[in-house]
């Protein structure tokens, strides 16, 4: 079961912030993070890959995004 | 359109985007902008708020284009990419007090990130201390943020709640088109001119809105932050937004010196005084006021051309900011600070801190 991270609606820099530290949280396994812009999109993706997470997929959902993230 | 999209989210997109502003903000001052002042969004949103006559500071007043056109270029990348989202109820009212608090900062110390930065590139040496002002006052807003501080959830709304602000400033357009500038008369309809001081200067009008039009448009794709290319850097140690924000000092540095407009010093400089102390406290209320309302006031404008009514609200602060800040003497001068800069500077820091301290709450 992954853990969710539910950053729509919020502002830059928010998701971030909440992906972090969910990351710091959880260390290893899977996080999903709930987007509802293409900003926010991007820098989820950058800040957790940054982090050594995989993105493992991107997919659309409702007038967002939902943002699946691993790590070993 | 996919090649487009994934360029601007590198490193090298937002490079350029930050050397296009580094190359043209220096040409608009060659073409006509203010000396010093390529484009300075505070100081633009100022005259606008002078060409309104919501202040009557008769040096300070024009509709100036690059401003309409950062948020209608910003308007068109967001529909050509998919990407406009009405949206708004993430605090409006406290969004419109950092609005008007960060103008009253950045006019104490005479200029916005942009202009900070603009100022550098330009030799002026005071700008010195608005930046490191800047980096304090952000640097305070990341531990609010470290604490918990949010301005709460926006909700996805009507598409006609997006475009109010860019019909407005389609309006500000329309205006400068029905009551353009006529020689030697301050006021032309509704719409007041300078005829001497920065208002007077200014590139022509098309030039100032296609080029205007073009930066919104490429903002708007890279996400280009002045304070958040700080901020991420304090609070996460990435660096993208910051190479933007250092390839548009650099590049405009290299275009002053070709131009020959650069004039390093402290005195006498165009639009500035040497008052350093307030140089430096009128940007840290600034740098943390735009921390705490999540952008520079560049990225306010072009987040609300994509349909964000929160950041329209902000900039409406910003507007009334700066009638409050001429109309009640807050305002620097060359001659420096105003006789109640000051006392406003301390007031809009308490006030700043009492919303960082109070919003903590956890996000529903």
């Amino acid at each position: 079961m992954s853990a969710i991270v539910d950053a729509r609606g919020l502002s830059c820099p928010q998701p971030v912030i909440l992906t972090m530290n969910e990351i710091k949280k959880v260390k290893k396994g899977e996080i999903v993070v709930l987007v509802d812009t293409d900003t926010s999109k991007e820098n989820v993706s950058r800040a957790a890959t940054s982090q050594g997470w995989t993105l493992k997929g991107v997919e659309p959902e409702g007038t967002g995004y939902r943002i699946s993230l691993s790590k070993d | 359109m996919n090649f487009v999209r994934n360029f601007f989210a590198t490193r090298w997109g937002i490079i350029s985007v930050g050397a296009f502003i580094g190359v043209f903000a220096p040409l608009l001052q060659k073409w006509g902008n203010p000396a010093n002042m390529g484009i300075c969004v505070a100081c633009f949103e100022r005259d606008i708020a002078g060409a309104l006559g919501l202040h009557r500071a008769a040096v300070v007043q024009y509709m100036r284009p690059e401003i309409i056109g950062f948020v209608l270029g910003s308007l068109i990348a967001a529909y050509a990419f998919k990407e406009f989202r009405a949206r708004a109820g993430s605090a409006p009212i406290v969004r419109f007090v950092l609005g008007a608090f960060a103008m009253i900062g950045a006019l104490v110390f005479l200029g916005c990130p942009w202009r900070a930065v603009l100022r550098l590139a330009g030799g002026d040496g005071n700008a010195i201390f608005g930046l490191l002002g800047l980096i304090g006052g952000i640097w305070i807003g990341t531990l609010f943020l470290k604490g918990g501080y949010n301005l709460g959830r926006a909700q996805k709304t009507h598409a006609s709640v997006g475009w109010l602000f860019p019909l407005t400033m389609i309006g500000f357009l329309v205006l400068m088109f029905i009551f353009p500038q006529i020689q030697g008369q301050e006021r032309s309809g509704v719409l007041f001119y300078s005829i001497k001081g920065p208002g007077s200067t200014h590139a022509p009008l098309f030039v100032s809105l296609v080029i205007g039009l073009v930066i919104g448009f490429l903002a708007q794709r890279s996400r280009f932050c002045t304070m958040g290319a700080i901020r991420d850097f304090v609070l996460f140690r990435q660096s993208h937004l910051l190479l933007g924000f250092i390839a548009l000092v650099v590049v405009a540095f290299i275009v002053n010196l070709i131009l020959g407009q650069f004039n390093p010093g402290f005195a006498k400089l165009p639009v500035a005084h040497t008052m350093s102390l307030w140089n430096f406290v009128g940007m840290v209320l600034a740098g943390l006021a735009f921390c705490l309302a999540g952008g520079c006031p560049g990225r306010q404008l072009f987040l609300a051309g994509e349909g964000d009514g929160d950041s329209a609200v902000f900039v409406f602060g910003m507007i009334v900011g700066a009638g409050i800040s001429h109309n009640f003497g807050l305002a620097s001068s060359p001659e420096g600070v105003g006789p109640y800069g000051i006392p406003a500077v301390i007031i809009g820091l308490l006030v700043c801190l009492f919303i960082g301290f109070t919003m903590r709450k956890e996000v529903a």
